[in-house]
């Protein structure tokens, strides 16, 4: 690496820089600034996205050199306790600078895009500042050398995300969404959290480099908590996992998702689609040594069951959506279950490729969506319908995404997805049968949602759809582009992004013709029940709905998830709460005041003690006192032969007392 | 040298509360502003303490030590090490915003503000005090012009709230009386000197009378942190105080408790803290699940607030309870991050509760109610407001980048090799937190305007300067924690016992 680039690569800790700083001056300026604030949001992730690209040249061009590529770290320490010290810095390998580009460029479109998608929103400027935020966290998360960083970065993004979520926090439905999300992710963040610590206890450091050095040594450690001794490896790992779970939507926590949907549509596409619920793909890709520990590990084991259930579990409810974002955000959780089984079977090059192809197609497809929202002010597919001559360009766009999406041939998920299957083929048969079904469904209710959408007649003669602004529909174009040809670096023959992007030894699962054409089956297969459901409804598109209405039902109802959360966590942490508070103030306080009571109490006892008792003998004593003294007087009589008698009369007792004792 | 920063900084306050009582009483303006300068030379001096403090050595400094009752060995001892200075700085900081803050106080002035600069002297003084005698005398100072507070400036409950806080803390303090009296006996020569009598380690052949003087240096110092279940005084006297005054409360008058538990209890009763360490730990889960379920009941959002207290003052004792676990061995880095994440956790507590007390304070100005049922779609109305808010709540609920966030993770960190059970069941506490804290901002920003507020001002420029160095500080130690840990870590060390030097 040479002198000008060592310089650039210094300068990376900029990247989520700028961002933060568009967001300190849009707050600053507000309606003031230029472009309402835009343009200010706009130049910093653009500067973010140049200086990326600058990066991202060199660690490919040195990667790709022929010498042993090592990553570019750089850091400072951050804090001492005791003896430890806690760094934070940056690190630069090739997974970080896919995951800088796939972030800068589509939030780079997304801010274009929302220029037009927001246009008139009275909260125009936050909006900005929201999303220059949200950049600077996601960048520092995907540059970070270190897990708390990381952890700090990735608790800011659900900021972020809470903040964009209740964007339009006036609308009740929007204001739940945020809190919903930001609680039910931080269930999973708490395992982050743990996991985080669990690593620096046991390694002494927060350095994930240090801490996969380190790996090695930790096999067959245990943690005993009372008598059940934890392997660490795993534990660690799972507890790590529970983060990705949270953020990146996986069940049993992926019912935040589909409401957070209330957010503008950008944002969706930004945030809820491509970038930061990838992150949970990005972490367990980041600290894969620590899941990978040996092959087939029980983390991997977790990680790949959780992947495969949420893949299938979520394309199904997709089939019966009606509300396009609705689909589109079931269609997200099940490809990073994708993804995330990718990873598990050991598919490590394989999950982080779709992670980037997905990324492209799905914000195309949110983007596009939004298109649709403005042109025709609803979300609703059955008021929809022959959009594609009012929409050209949003509709040929989408196609292109739906095709990347299926996983037809030669566009980009062609390849991410092939890649995922073909590893699942090689590692777990039963895997690998599932995830073709999911790859089946998804090119059915892709195919229902653009007939629906696009195709056929307008069902709704009210709304009179229009064609999006430029500054929209040229973020889609490009991100069509990128669907189409982002996934040509994977090409099997000269596959460059495994050549960059692998672990451990490097050596790509064969190419099988079996697994491409089974897999390129199930997507024609479901694309072609889709056209005959849809396009000419060959068969009733009602027929699953009469044939099986319980199962239609639990689709529609999304299996019943916030229902039962609702009734066996919200509502008896709400009673434990009320139970808890009227204990508190009956019981413990009651108690407090009891004691104060009594002790008045005992005071007044006391008191009446002191006062009929204690003073009633002293008066008694003077009473008596002042009696004997009022009967003695009568002794007092000043006769001087009186005295002499008495005086006489006791030398007599005397006397006879001593003779006659 | 320097021996006279302490004495000043200490008495300048109460020499101001004497200026202000020769203020006629019709002048307020003039007693407002005399109270505000007269703030300003402790705020000043605490950060000249600061600045001049040798950090890397960790000891004492700034002493002086001059008899003063000699027959029984009592000295006028001041000294401030890094664990004290930093508190003496929160103290001086929230005085002068509660100053700033209680400018609209309209009743009974002259003695508010005297009163005000008579509390900072009884704060400042138990962090500076190294002579036990000093030290109680203090602690009891503290609580007299707070008593006033409470009781003279305070809501409808105020007598019950004010009689309450005076007896129950009344309570622990004579408790702790009673174990200087046995520390004093116990030394040979008697000495009521906190450093000697660390030096000396008092009871330590007889561990049932090192007990017994644990238990009663824990009951005045978990009364006044509070600790579960002696926390019941806390909601009453938050609830009725006036504003400025449960800033005060939550932002120093809790943190002598913990400093309690790390300047007397854990070096001087060693084998005794260590053996009822585990208790302090479940009474700090405790705290800190209890704290934060009840507080999400509540629907008085100074109430809520003042759970929250208990909640977050549950983690400091978590991290106090894990110091106190291990004497020595290999725990001992364990051991340092623990306390200085109680430390961080002190600081942050007073910055971002105190600056949520004082939003509560601002909103309840201007609508004369608290109840979280009667707002609703404020955000939209107050945006200000909002985003201050929504700030302290995110501070509180500990969101990295934030100084809630470091005291919690090296808390946490600390706690769990040493507790890993009891460390674990507290994640719950960090669920429940997010969620009364977002179920608070909603209530109060979110959704709907309700009509009533539809004429109510945004926060004014006293109310915005009041918070801002509350917000500045919140984000530099959430950003840069060293500003902090500099401070705490080399007197942390020395407490843990660990060899000194290491960082810095």
């Amino acid at each position: 690496m040479c002198d000008f680039s060592k310089n650039i690569m210094e300068l990376t800790w900029l990247i989520p820089v700028l961002p933060i700083l568009a967001f300190g001056l849009i707050l600053l300026t507000g309606r003031r600034g230029p472009g309402e604030g835009a343009y200010i949001g706009i130049a910093g992730i653009a500067a973010s996205f140049l200086l990326s690209l600058a990066v991202t040249v060199i660690t490919v061009a040195s990667a790709l050199g022929g010498h042993e590529f090592h990553p570019f770290t750089h850091s400072v320490v951050w804090a001492t306790l005791g003896n430890i010290d806690v760094r934070m810095g940056f690190a630069v390998d090739q997974l970080t600078v896919m995951m800088l580009m796939v972030v800068t460029t589509v939030t780079l479109l997304v801010q274009v895009y929302s220029i037009g998608y927001m246009h008139g929103d009275p909260r125009y400027p936050r909006y900005y500042a929201y999303l220059s935020l949200f950049s600077a966290a996601m960048l520092s998360l995907v540059i970070s050398d270190n897990l708390l960083l990381f952890y700090m970065s990735w608790e800011l993004v659900g900021l972020a995300s809470y903040l964009l979520i209740g964007f339009w926090f006036e609308k009740p439905s929007a204001m739940r969404a945020a809190k919903k999300a930001f609680i039910v992710t931080r269930l999973g963040d708490v395992g982050l959290f743990l996991g985080l610590i669990v690593l620096f206890w046991y390694t002494g450091t927060v350095n994930m480099q240090e801490m996969f050095a380190a790996v090695p040594s930790l096999m067959g450690t245990t943690l005993k908590i009372a008598s059940v001794a934890l392997p660490v490896l795993p534990l660690a790992g799972i507890l790590l996992f529970a983060g990705a779970v949270g953020k990146s939507a996986q069940f049993p926590l992926h019912v935040w998702l589909p409401d957070a949907m209330e957010g503008p549509t950008p944002v969706s596409a930004l945030i809820h689609a491509a970038t930061m619920v990838a992150a949970g793909v990005y972490l367990v890709g980041r600290m894969y040594p620590v899941f990978a520990y040996e092959p087939h590990s029980i983390t991997l084991t977790v990680v790949t069951v959780i992947g495969v259930t949420t893949a299938i579990m979520a394309a199904t409810i997709a089939t019966v959506q009606h509300d396009i974002k609705r689909v589109l955000a079931y269609s997200t959780i099940s490809q990073l279950g994708y993804m995330m089984f990718g990873l598990g079977v050991g598919g490590y090059t394989a999950g982080l490729l779709h992670l980037m192809t997905h990324a492209f197609f799905k914000a195309n497809l949110f983007l596009g969506s939004g298109s649709v929202i403005h042109g025709t002010g609803t979300q609703d597919m059955r008021q929809m319908g022959g959009l594609s001559k009012k929409m050209p360009t949003t509709y040929w766009t989408f196609l292109i995404a739906t095709a990347a999406l299926m996983g037809l041939p030669f566009t980009s998920g062609f390849f991410s997805k092939d890649e995922i299957l073909l590893e699942a083929f090689h590692t777990s048969l039963p895997i690998f049968w599932l995830g073709l079904g999911a790859a089946f469904l998804t090119a059915f209710y892709m195919t229902r949602l653009v007939a629906l959408t696009f195709w056929g007649e307008a069902r709704d003669p009210s709304i009179h759809a229009h064609e999006s602004p430029r500054v929209m529909t040229i973020p889609l174009i490009v991100l069509a582009v990128l669907s189409l040809v982002s996934g040509y670096i994977a090409w099997p023959s000269n596959n460059i992004f495994h050549h960059l992007v692998h672990f451990g030894d490097g050596a790509a699962v064969p190419f099988s013709w079996t697994v491409m054409l089974l897999a390129t089956s199930a997507a024609f297969l479901g694309l072609g029940l889709g056209l005959a459901l849809y396009l000419r409804p060959v068969i009733s598109p009602s027929i699953f709905r009469e044939k099986l209405p319980w199962a239609y039902n639990l689709l529609q109802n999304k299996f019943y998830f916030d229902e039962f959360y609702w009734a066996v966590l919200v509502v008896p942490l709400f009673w434990i709460t009320k139970v808890l508070a009227r204990f508190d103030a009956r019981i413990v306080d009651g108690l407090v005041n009891g004691v104060g009571y009594a002790t008045l109490g005992l005071s007044i006892a006391y008191s009446w003690f002191d006062r009929v008792v204690v003073d009633g003998i002293v008066n008694l004593v003077g009473g008596a006192t002042r009696i004997s003294g009022r009967v003695l007087r009568y002794g007092q009589t000043g006769v001087l032969q009186n005295y002499a008698l008495v005086a006489f009369t006791g030398v007599l007792v005397l006397a006879w007392f001593y003779l006659f004792r | 040298m320097n021996s006279w920063i302490l004495t000043a900084i200490t008495f300048l306050p109460l020499l101001g509360a004497l200026v202000i009582l020769f203020i006629p009483k019709a002048k307020e303006s003039a007693i407002k502003w005399t109270a505000l300068i007269w703030s300003l030379p402790p705020f000043a001096l605490s950060v000249m303490l600061w600045v001049g403090y040798l950090k890397s050595s960790g000891g004492y400094q700034y002493v002086v030590n001059i008899p003063w009752i000699r027959l029984l060995n009592i000295n006028y001892y001041l000294g401030v090490d890094g664990i004290s200075v930093p508190m003496i700085f929160l103290s001086t900081l929230l005085t002068t915003i509660c100053i700033i803050y209680s400018w609209n106080i309209k009743e009974r002035v002259k003695e508010y503000f005297a009163l005000f600069l008579f509390l900072e002297t009884g704060m400042l003084g138990v962090f500076t005090s190294l002579d036990l005698f000093l030290f109680y005398i203090f602690w009891e100072i503290s609580l007299v012009p707070m008593y006033f507070i409470i009781g003279v400036w305070g809501g409808p409950r105020k007598e019950y709230a004010a009689i309450k806080f005076f007896l129950y803390t009344l309570v622990g303090s004579v408790a702790m009386l009673l174990a200087i009296i046995g520390v004093y006996f116990y030394t040979s020569p008697h000495t009521f000197s906190i450093p000697e009598a660390v030096a000396q380690l008092p009871f330590s052949k007889n561990f049932m009378l090192q007990s017994l003087a644990f238990w009663a240096f824990f009951l005045a110092f978990a009364i006044k942190v509070p600790m579960w279940p002696f926390h019941t005084w806390l909601p009453d006297a938050h609830v009725e105080a006036p504003t400025a005054g449960s800033v005060i409360l939550a932002g120093v008058l809790l943190k002598l408790g913990g400093y309690g538990f790390i300047r007397i209890l854990i070096p001087m009763l060693p084998m005794a803290a260590q053996k009822y360490s585990f208790m302090l730990a479940v009474l700090a889960v405790i705290s800190i699940i209890y704290g934060a379920l009840v507080a999400m009941a509540q629907k008085d959002m100074k109430k809520l607030i003042a759970y929250s207290s208990v909640n977050h003052m549950g983690y400091v004792m978590l991290g106090i309870a894990a110091a106190c676990a291990a004497t020595g061995g290999l725990q001992l880095n364990d051991k340092a991050m623990a306390l200085n994440g109680a430390m961080l956790q002190m600081f942050s507590h007073g910055l971002i509760t105190g600056g949520l007390f004082l939003l509560v304070g601002v909103i309840y100005d201007r609508t004369h109610t608290r109840d979280l049922s009667q707002f609703g779609g404020l955000g939209a109305k107050l945006p200000v407001y909002g985003g201050l808010l929504a700030f302290m709540a995110f501070a509180s609920l500990g969101l990295p980048g934030l100084a809630g966030f470091v005291s919690e993770f090296f808390v946490f960190r600390g706690a769990l090799p040493i507790y890993t059970v009891m460390t674990g069941l507290a994640c719950i506490g960090i669920v429940v937190n997010a969620a009364y804290l977002l179920w608070m901002l909603q209530r109060v920003l979110l959704g709907p305007l309700n009509p009533r507020w539809a004429e109510l001002p945004d926060i004014n420029r006293r109310e915005v300067i009041s918070l801002m160095p509350l917000v500045i500080l919140t984000i530099l130690v959430g950003v840069v924690p060293a500003v902090l840990l500099t401070m705490f870590n080399g007197s942390v060390s020395r407490i843990v016992g660990m060899a000194v030097g290491a960082g810095g």
